[in-house]
């Protein structure tokens, strides 16, 4: 076990452990916001450089401070090493440069997209950024086309996370999209258009921070925010058959994993569950979901006898700083 | 004192035959059978050798780094992947003199007790590649590669891997991703190559004229390389010098000579073409800050500038430099800087692999608003921007591919600020000098 401290919080773990996961044993505001970064997911993180944080001290034996911003989500804390998050100015300004790159080519077209709600980069960007780019040059611009016959990809709106080629790799049998070109340039595709069909397939949509990927079934349907999801399960003999279900009135519109308050799925569901179990006779439903996160999807959904919002849905806008949206013109 | 290239204009140096008649493949003799490899590293370390790829890291560091207690294969890969625009030295070295390098990987190898090694090769080099695979053929059929190398029990194969044609396949972790055919991002470091390299396996990196310098170190003693040049530049380096001067070209210069001399003596550079004025300099390939023509020949407290690492770095990013990769490019005062920049920008903005956000989206945006200054449509603030943007890019990527783009645009705003608004202030020269208008205007005058 090793001791680390982050915004002078004491904290026992696991050798090996890395800064972001320490951090989120502590809970709360201190845990540096992740893009990329999936607990799940193998590989994953190290890209969006959204969770940089400054190591004031190296580790106990070589207290030097680290020359750059380390990624959390891949750097393994030290025995004795002091982490700055929010209590670093120049994290939360650099952070804020990231929201503003990740903004550079994003179309900003929540009004419009299925995400919307439940977007990572939302609560990025809220969280974080600016309240206006200083960008002002066209964005890049991509056809939206159908990876196989569930999944819809925006490529306009990819952060370029990977997490779905991980998914790929790592939960289906094939891969059969990447990351094609380089730099702005890069995007997501199947390679000549191959179709995206696996058992699995659907958790890409899931793990997809932004609304590049969405679901062909539940697309231009409902906003998230008028849904109210219920935690549920089934018996399948291919997943673990634990997922959401999210109602209005009677009907189910679609069926999610079951994100956590870091927008992570932990049990991934298949295919079937997620589009072939519609109604509510199929499920066998356990109470309504919680996202601890910070998004608006718990709001005025159920009524005050079912569920207790969670205290900081009404606190976070009182709490907010609003010297942060400084730059508003 | 030359090193790499004193042999490099004998006649037919690239074969065989004539290399070893001129002294070639005496130190893969005396390393095999007279040296261990722990004498070989020991030789290397102390030469103060540096690598010449462009971050100066020491060679018999890295080497001593290597894992060899886990008893996996190790691998030396040598990075010929040179793309710095400004830089085109390993080219020079590997067309002209090319067994000098695969003597400098068999010495390298056996000190590293490596019987596999890869050279990677720029993709667009496909006349060098197969230079390469003939002077590999010629030392095979010598004996001098293969099982029992010269009856020593030592074996080793070289593999020459042909590059997809990225410059961001020159940083050696994505060089290894590249030469396990997959696509060539950067990987995240630790763990470094040397524990965790090519296929997992422990891994040397090394580029072609670091390598090159090992023969000569295993035959005369490390101690003997470091009383060459400075004591914290040691050794020769291979200068491409290019831009506004008389005499361009590759040259083997010993560190510690004065930047001056090395610009405007005639056994170099020759100074500069057409009787005009020097105006800047990048000293080191395009990634290394730009400096204005007295920062470059006198540091900030008025001392010489020596082409060595210590000297060039004095200062800081302030009013100093680096050597990196020796690409050495010259700009006379009618070259624009905004231009420049602006060129180097496009470089990275095309180069970016794209994994992480700041060089991915920041790039294309420096490039875009440089593209806005020099063509006479951007105001004072786009300068601030731009500034910030560097800096937001600056230390906060996977690779320094992220700073290779952020310092020289920041070196040009802190050097040459006026160039930049004097585009801004006066839009329609600044627009028609771009279009080339007024050139074409003096000549049908
Ligand atoms: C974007 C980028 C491109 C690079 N390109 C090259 C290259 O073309 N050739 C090279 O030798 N090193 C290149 N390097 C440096 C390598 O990462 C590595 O440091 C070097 O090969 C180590 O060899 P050395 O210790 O002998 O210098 C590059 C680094 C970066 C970040
Ligand atoms: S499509 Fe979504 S999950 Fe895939 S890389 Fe883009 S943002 Fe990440
Ligand atoms: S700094 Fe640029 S080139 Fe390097 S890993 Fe990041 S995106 Fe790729
Ligand atoms: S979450 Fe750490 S870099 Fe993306």
């Amino acid at each position: 076990m090793i001791k680390v401290t982050i915004d002078g919080i004491e904290i026992e773990v696991e050798d090996g452990t890395t800064i972001m996961n320490a951090a989120r044993k502590v809970g709360g505001k201190i845990v540096p916001p992740a893009m990329c970064y999936y607990s799940t997911l193998k590989g994953s993180g190290g890209k969006c450089r959204a969770c940089l944080v400054k190591v004031a001290q190296g580790s106990a034996k070589d207290p030097r401070p680290m020359p750059k911003l380390v990624a959390s989500c891949s750097t393994a804390a030290q025995d004795g090493m002091v982490v700055q998050n929010i209590t670093s100015q120049e994290v939360l300004d650099v952070r804020r440069g990231i929201v503003e790159m990740l903004l550079v080519n994003h179309p900003l077209d929540c009004p419009v997209c299925d995400q919307a709600g439940e977007c990572e980069l939302q609560n990025f960007a809220f969280d974080h950024g600016l309240q206006r780019t200083r960008s002002e040059f066209p964005r890049r611009e991509f056809d939206i086309i159908d990876i196989g016959p569930h999944i819809k990809l925006h490529m306009t709106r990819c952060i370029l996370c990977y997490r779905c080629t991980m998914v790929a790799d790592q939960l289906t049998d094939q891969r059969v999209h990447g990351v094609l070109w380089r730099g702005e340039k890069s995007e997501i595709s199947t390679y000549i258009q191959k179709a995206i069909e696996n058992d699995f397939s659907g958790n890409m949509i899931d793990v997809c921070p932004v609304g590049a990927l969405t679901d062909r079934h539940f697309r231009f349907r409902n906003r998230v925010w008028f849904l109210a999801p219920f935690d549920a399960h089934r018996h399948c003999t291919k997943c673990s058959g634990k997922a959401v279900v999210w109602l209005r009135g009677e009907e189910i519109y679609r069926v999610t994993g079951r994100k956590d308050e870091y927008g992570e799925v932990k049990d991934f569901i298949c295919n079937e569950c997620r589009w072939d179990h519609f109604s509510k006779t199929d499920w066998i439903i356990e109470g309504p979901r919680k996202f601890e996160g910070w998004s608006v999807i718990n709001a005025n959904k159920y009524d005050k006898e079912t569920v207790e919002l969670p205290e900081h849905l009404y606190s976070k806008l009182d709490n907010k700083k609003w010297e942060t949206f400084e730059g508003v013109t | 004192m030359k090193i790499l290239l004193d042999k490099v204009n004998v006649a037919g140096i690239n074969s065989l035959d004539v290399y070893r008649a001129n002294g070639g493949y005496a130190s893969v003799e005396k390393a095999l059978r007279k040296m261990t490899p722990a004498e070989i590293i020991e030789e290397v370390k102390k030469s103060g050798l540096r690598g010449r790829g462009g971050a100066g890291f020491p060679t018999g560091m890295k080497w001593s780094f290597l894992d060899k207690k886990s008893g996996r294969p190790r691998y030396l890969v040598v990075n010929a992947d040179e793309s710095e625009p400004g830089t085109f030295k390993d080219r020079y070295l590997m067309e002209h003199i090319p067994h000098l390098l695969i003597e400098g990987i068999i010495a390298s190898c056996f000190a590293l007790e490596s019987n596999l090694a890869f050279i990677y090769v720029r993709g667009e080099f496909k006349w060098i590649i197969n230079i390469l695979w003939k002077a590999i053929g010629e030392a095979r059929d010598a004996g001098l590669l293969g099982k029992n190398i010269l009856g020593t029990g030592f074996d080793l194969d070289i593999v020459v891997h042909p590059g997809g044609g990225a410059y961001i396949c020159g940083e050696e972790t994505a060089l290894l991703e590249s030469l396990e055919g997959k696509r060539g991002n950067p990987r995240l470091k630790p763990p470094f190559p040397a524990v965790v390299g090519l296929y997992g396996m422990p891994t040397v990196v090394n580029n072609v004229e670091s390598i090159a310098a090992v023969p000569w170190i295993v035959l005369n003693s490390g101690d003997a390389y470091s009383k060459i040049g400075t004591p914290k530049s040691a050794g020769t380096k291979l200068i491409s010098a290019c831009g506004n001067i008389n005499k361009p070209g590759v040259y083997e210069i010993e560190l510690g000579l004065p930047v001056e001399e090395f610009i405007f003596s005639d056994e170099w550079c020759g100074g500069i073409a057409n009787g005009k004025r020097m105006k800047a300099v990048v000293a080191g390939g395009s990634s290394v800050p730009i400096l204005p023509t007295e920062l470059i020949l006198k540091t900030a407290n008025g001392e010489k500038r020596l082409m060595s690492y210590e000297s060039l770095q004095d200062g800081g990013f302030l009013t100093g430099t680096m050597l990196g990769s020796g690409g050495f490019i010259v700009y006379d005062e009618n070259q624009c800087i905004v231009r420049n920049t602006w060129n180097f920008t496009r470089f990275y903005h095309h180069e970016s692999c794209g994994q992480c956000s700041p060089c991915r989206e920041g790039t294309g945006w420096m490039e875009r608003i440089l593209h806005k200054l020099e063509n006479g449509h951007g105001s004072m603030s786009d300068i601030e921007l731009l500034w910030d943007v560097q800096k937001k890019i600056e230390g906060n990527t996977i690779c320094p591919l992220g700073d290779a783009a952020a310092w020289p645009v920041a070196s040009a705003i802190r050097h040459f600020r006026d160039e930049f608004e004097w585009h801004v202030t006066n839009p329609k020269e600044a627009m028609e000098r771009n279009f080339g208008i007024r050139e074409k205007i003096e000549v049908a005058v």
